[in-house]
């Protein structure tokens, strides 16, 4: 496998009785992952569209193999879903659910030091091993396996990626949304650290935004560390300050989380950058 | 969202804060109503709009006698107040607050923030009150002293001294300062604050610790929880067509160009704002209709870009992924029907049902330019909206 997600990794949804659970949960199926369970409480015991549902995450991880869990619980529910996963060691999980709290998040990610748990987004698309494991909401179709990995803050801006390289032809390993969140579980520098030590993965694509220092804290981090190359874009070079641009993190408070002193600072450290969203198939090819 | 200071204030007082006292005015009959009511010989007149730097901008005078109080009542009531905050349009002032005077010993800086890449809260302090922090935190960071509080050990004694001794406050002040940060970090958690910023804090020549401005910032994510914060929103202070487009679940910021934009997904709407400007254009605004979008949605989002009259071209740019593309062809056909739409349309579409998309555009009989990518969009319709088509 490549990062995270692969052949092994088997599924339960948290929210699953719900729309879009169901409706994601079946797509994310189809695709080829295992999907071993769900989670709604007061419905155990059924069996949704041939998938057995549990009252509990501790009743889930009891019954079945699951090592990760597909969150789709609504906002206000989210963090509690989280927590019970963290609190039964689930390995992964993966939150989609857009609109949680921040405070809820700092909750979170204080209970998530020291645990088993690692914890993707929230309000991402979720992860994909292209035809291996596919935990999301992303277009299945539009991805290529390969060896080119993906990490990106935004869902629609890492479609536009993945779509750039497939068609030219050029596969993905694994491609992880980390969220458009200021406080999320797994930032760009633990994935890298994941990319540099997988051998199937040649080089990476980081689509970061304005806001926070992630990307910045990434680029420094590779110039030390990252062996294989690295092209950048950064959203939102053209955003007013102190406007937030739909996502909840993407806001310029000042100082260095424009996009362009991040564009400056990733290059600084050797990264390749496309100052045009249109340009990242482009600038994978070249590095390769 | 924002609140006036007026209303941040209502709210600290309920977290033992300590604050002058002070009263509400929209006429300067009743300011000078609210001044009698608080006695005393100086009073502060303050304009409240949601911006800083309103002393600056001539919103905030001190009166000295009851006429003063009603003259600059009616000079701040009514003008339209421009601050580095307000954009050169500035705001208009609906309401004013009038505080007792005080007398000023030093003025502090203190506020709360998030630490984004550490997911903790930070409180920070300086002797440098008064004064824009920002510039501040650049030029001389080292006059601020910031604590990190983990959220499930709260607030310590400890963190409330590093900050009181890092000000230079000893003694019964200090008490007082340290109940003061007590008080505005119970208030940050208990009502989900995004900012909590006092600048300045001021300590009196009677060595009391007040509050003189104040300003909230709550996190949009959590008003579910508090009704009494979304009844304190102004909705004369937001855009008319960001609340409308809000009510739609669309996220609609306006901007001051010319090419409206219709996106799925924020990261893609920013993207394709970027990829305009290189290609020398100008966006109009940032709309984002989400993954959620119907054809309903579709339409109002049309409405709500066609109501800037500077508007000379419009790109839809869709990567389906839970959206569909012929959901979003649906709704750009009616929307341009149902509209008449004038000016020129670019679509871009790919992803999720992208061909039926397309073909119900080719068959619809509307003029429409359809773009093969991203690039191939943002050149098209820079050339619209520039009369070249």
């Amino acid at each position: 496998m490549a990062i995270l997600v692969g052949r092994d990794t088997k599924l339960i949804t948290i929210g699953l009785t719900g729309k879009q659970g169901t409706f994601h949960t079946l797509q994310s199926r189809d695709y080829g992952t295992k999907v071993v369970g769900g989670v709604t409480p007061g419905k155990g015991g059924i069996k949704h569209e041939g998938i057995p549902v549990y009252n509990t995450v501790a009743d889930a991880v009891g019954e079945t193999e699951a090592n990760a869990a597909m969150v789709f619980v609504p906002p206000a529910f989210a963090a509690d879903s989280i927590l019970e996963c963290i609190e039964m060691e689930m390995p992964l999980v993966i939150a989609i659910t857009e609109g949680i709290p921040i405070l809820d998040m700092i909750k979170i990610k204080a209970a998530l030091q020291n645990s088993k748990t690692r914890l993707i987004g929230p309000n991402c698309p979720g992860i994909i091993t292209p035809g291996e494991c596919k935990i999301g909401i992303m277009p299945g179709h539009i991805h290529m396996p390969g060896r080119v990995g993906v990490i990106s803050r935004s869902g629609t801006l890492t479609y536009e990626a993945v779509y750039q390289l497939t068609q030219r032809e050029i596969g993905q390993s694994t491609c992880v949304g980390i969220g458009g969140d200021p406080v999320n579980g797994t930032n760009f520098i633990d994935c890298l650290k994941l990319f540099e030590k997988d051998k199937d993965t040649d080089a990476v694509i980081m689509i970061g935004e304005i806001g926070g220092s992630a990307e910045t804290e990434a680029a420094r981090w590779i110039k030390q560390n990252f062996s294989k190359p690295v092209v950048s874009f950064i959203a939102g070079a053209s955003a007013p300050k102190g406007k937030r641009m739909g996502h909840a993190g993407a806001i310029i408070s000042g100082g260095d989380d424009t996009a362009e002193a991040k564009f400056r600072i990733l290059q600084e450290c050797g990264v390749t950058i496309a100052r045009s969203p249109a340009e990242l198939g482009e600038k994978v090819a070249e590095v390769l | 969202m924002n609140v006036h200071e007026y209303q941040a204030k209502e709210l600290m007082r309920q977290f033992g804060i300590s604050l002058l006292n002070g009263g509400v005015a929209k006429t300067a009959d009743e300011a000078v109503e609210v001044a009698k009511k608080l006695g005393g010989k100086v009073w502060v007149v303050k304009a409240q709009i949601h911006a800083g730097g309103r002393g600056k901008g001539g919103g905030v005078k001190v009166a000295k006698s009851m006429d003063e109080v009603k003259k600059y009542a009616s000079q701040i009531l009514g003008m339209q107040l421009v601050t580095h905050q307000t954009g050169p349009e500035g705001k208009k002032v609906n309401q004013i607050l009038i505080e007792q005077g005080c007398e000023i010993a030093h003025e502090y800086y203190v506020g709360i923030v998030l630490d984004r890449s550490k997911g903790k809260i930070i409180m920070m302090a300086s002797r440098e009150g008064g004064v824009e922090i920002e510039k501040v935190a650049a030029e001389s960071p080292e006059k601020i002293i910031k604590a990190t509080i983990d959220p499930a050990s709260g607030f310590a004694p400890s963190t409330g001294r590093k900050l009181a001794y890092g000000l230079g406050l000893e003694g019964d002040i200090q008490k007082k300062a340290i109940k003061f940060f007590e008080g505005l970090y119970n208030l940050y958690i208990q009502k989900d604050c995004s900012i909590a910023e006092i600048n300045p804090l001021v300590v009196t020549k009677q060595g009391d610790v007040i509050a003189l401005d104040a300003k909230l910032n709550f996190d949009e994510n959590a008003l579910f929880r508090h009704p009494e914060i979304e009844a304190l929103r102004d909705p004369t202070e937001e855009s008319a067509q960001e609340l409308e487009a809000h009510k739609y679940g669309l996220s609609y910021i306006s901007l001051d160009g010319n090419i409206g934009c219709l996106v799925n997904g924020a990261g893609l709407a920013m993207g394709t704002l970027d990829i305009i400007k290189i290609h020398g254009g100008t966006p109009a605004n940032f709309l984002d209709v989400g993954g959620g979008a119907t054809k309903e949605t579709v339409q109002k989002a049309f409405t709500i870009i066609l109501q800037d009259k500077n508007v000379k071209a419009i790109l839809v740019n869709i990567f389906g992924g839970i959206m569909k593309c012929d959901i979003i062809a649906d709704g750009v056909i009616s929307a341009a029907r149902e509209l008449a739409l004038k000016v020129p349309l670019v679509v871009r579409l790919e992803g999720t049902n992208v061909a039926l998309g397309k073909k119900m555009l080719n068959e619809s009989g509307l003029k429409i330019t359809p773009a093969d990518d991203l690039a191939d969009a943002a050149k098209k319709v820079v050339a619209a909206a520039k009369g070249g088509n």
